[in-house]
């Protein structure tokens, strides 16, 4: 049933990412949710999750690009893994660290996608890339927390509308 | 233990998938030569693992080589000594043989020239000279048993040697011409003035009994004049190697030996008694 969540969230994350694949900033895609859903599986369920999350959603993101196959599996792949590690050795239930770890493993994400192009030789980012990382990061970071408060807001909604109902029947 | 069981098993699939996205991209990315990295990688790593397995086979050959090489260098060294041990003795006899026949060839010619009866006779033994300077003798392998007989002459191809003074059953004793006590009949054979070679004991004769009148100069050859009655007349005894006054009357002669008494081998024994001899011999008898 997780597991069936997690595909489910990935297929929805890369529908919406070739959506917006259009919207670069300065050759960034501005907003990255297969890489918020790999971190969010991370924090949520493990390494072992966050790991297999980040191969299989990077491989089908890259496989769908036009870039090397692999590069940004084996990126999402590290980065899912840490968010595990991080999500098993700390308490990471606020919004402050939740940003805080969004934003970091977009950092750590994008200097490893765009380290292994540059080390290959194969692709350029333009003269300044650390600008639109850094605004990805932030809104990678801004996305998470609010996919966290959505998710963590859901249930509890529920519950409330189920028990106002009977109320409005009395 | 089964929650870091679970934590060691990720890692080691972290790790297995690090793996695969790495050769995954080396697969599709060229390096600056135009190859796969994964192709260059692949073939840099392998030609390395090729390189070691041919470095220690190669040189597992040429220690095995050089030691095969090696042992049969010292085989091979060693039949070459044994080879040429073998070449030099057989070399070393050949000459032997070269010289005795030499040396028998010069006797042989000798007995021709000299139309008498010979025995040849080879030197076994000598007595050495310092020692007993005076007595200067030699043992040749003939004795009674092949017919000599004492006072018998004995002659090298290069002159006269002396004469039989023991003889035994199988060896006889030869008294060099150089002993003190040994004497011969000769004469100059330029003019023929006569005298007497006798021994000195040493490496020299000396000829006494030489008229001062006599014309006798340095270089002369000097042989036996046979009336001594042991030596036939016509042997060569030495040549004349000083002239000097002795008193009013005779002259006094150094006589260097013809025959190197020191590297003698082969003698002739000459069993034909000289004409005087033979006919003082028929008197008494």
């Amino acid at each position: 049933m997780r597991a069936a969540g997690i595909v489910l969230a990935v297929a929805l994350a890369l529908a919406i990412q070739t959506t917006l694949a259009r919207f670069l900033v300065h050759g960034v895609v501005a907003l990255d949710f297969v890489l918020v859903v790999v971190v969010y599986v991370g924090l949520t369920s493990g390494p072992a999750s966050g790991m297999l999350t980040g191969t299989v959603a990077g491989l089908v993101q890259d496989a769908l690009s036009t870039g090397v196959i692999g590069i940004g599996g084996l990126a999402k792949t590290i980065v899912g893994f840490l968010g595990g590690i991080i999500g098993t050795q700390f308490i990471v239930a606020q919004p402050l660290p939740r940003f805080v770890v969004f934003f970091g493993a977009t950092l750590l994400h994008a200097a490893l996608f765009m380290g292994l192009y540059v080390v290959l030789d194969v692709r350029e980012f333009g003269t300044r890339p650390y600008v639109a990382v850094l605004w990805q990061a932030g809104a990678n970071a801004v996305a998470g927390v609010v996919a966290f408060q959505i998710v963590e807001f859901l249930p509890g909604a529920v519950e409330r509308r189920r028990a106002a109902k009977p109320r409005l029947r009395r | 233990m089964a929650l870091e069981d679970i934590r060691q098993r990720t890692r080691y699939l972290f790790l297995v998938v690090i793996l695969g996205h790495i050769l995954l991209i080396s697969a599709q990315v060229n390096s600056r030569r135009g190859v796969p990295v994964l192709e260059a990688v692949t073939f840099g790593v392998f030609s390395e693992v090729q390189r070691a397995a041919s470095s220690v086979v190669s040189g597992g050959r040429n220690v095995w080589s050089g030691y095969i090489g090696l042992r049969q260098a010292h085989a091979e060294n060693q039949e070459l000594k044994r080879q040429l041990a073998d070449a030099q003795i057989t070399m070393q006899a050949q000459q032997a043989l070269a010289d005795r026949a030499r040396s028998l060839e010069q006797l042989l010619e000798l007995r021709d020239r000299v139309h008498v009866q010979t025995t040849a006779a080879t030197i076994i033994g000598a007595t050495p000279p310092s020692p007993t300077p005076d007595f200067r003798t030699v043992t040749i392998d003939k004795g009674t048993r092949d017919g000599l007989r004492p006072d018998m002459a004995v002659v090298a191809p290069l002159g006269v040697v002396g004469r039989i003074v023991v003889p035994a059953v199988r060896s006889a004793k030869v008294q060099l011409l150089i002993d003190r006590n040994a004497a011969a009949g000769a004469l100059i054979e330029r003019s023929r003035a006569q005298g007497v070679v006798v021994g000195t004991g040493e490496e020299r004769l000396r000829m006494e009994y030489v008229s001062e009148v006599a014309d006798v100069v340095v270089g002369d050859i000097v042989v036996t004049s046979g009336i001594d009655g042991l030596y036939p007349k016509g042997f060569i005894i030495g040549r004349v190697e000083a002239v000097e006054k002795n008193g009013p009357t005779f002259k006094r002669i150094s006589v260097r030996p013809a025959v190197d008494f020191l590297s003698l081998e082969e003698v002739l024994v000459i069993t034909t008694p000289p004409p005087a001899r033979e006919g003082a011999e028929g008197t008494s008898e």
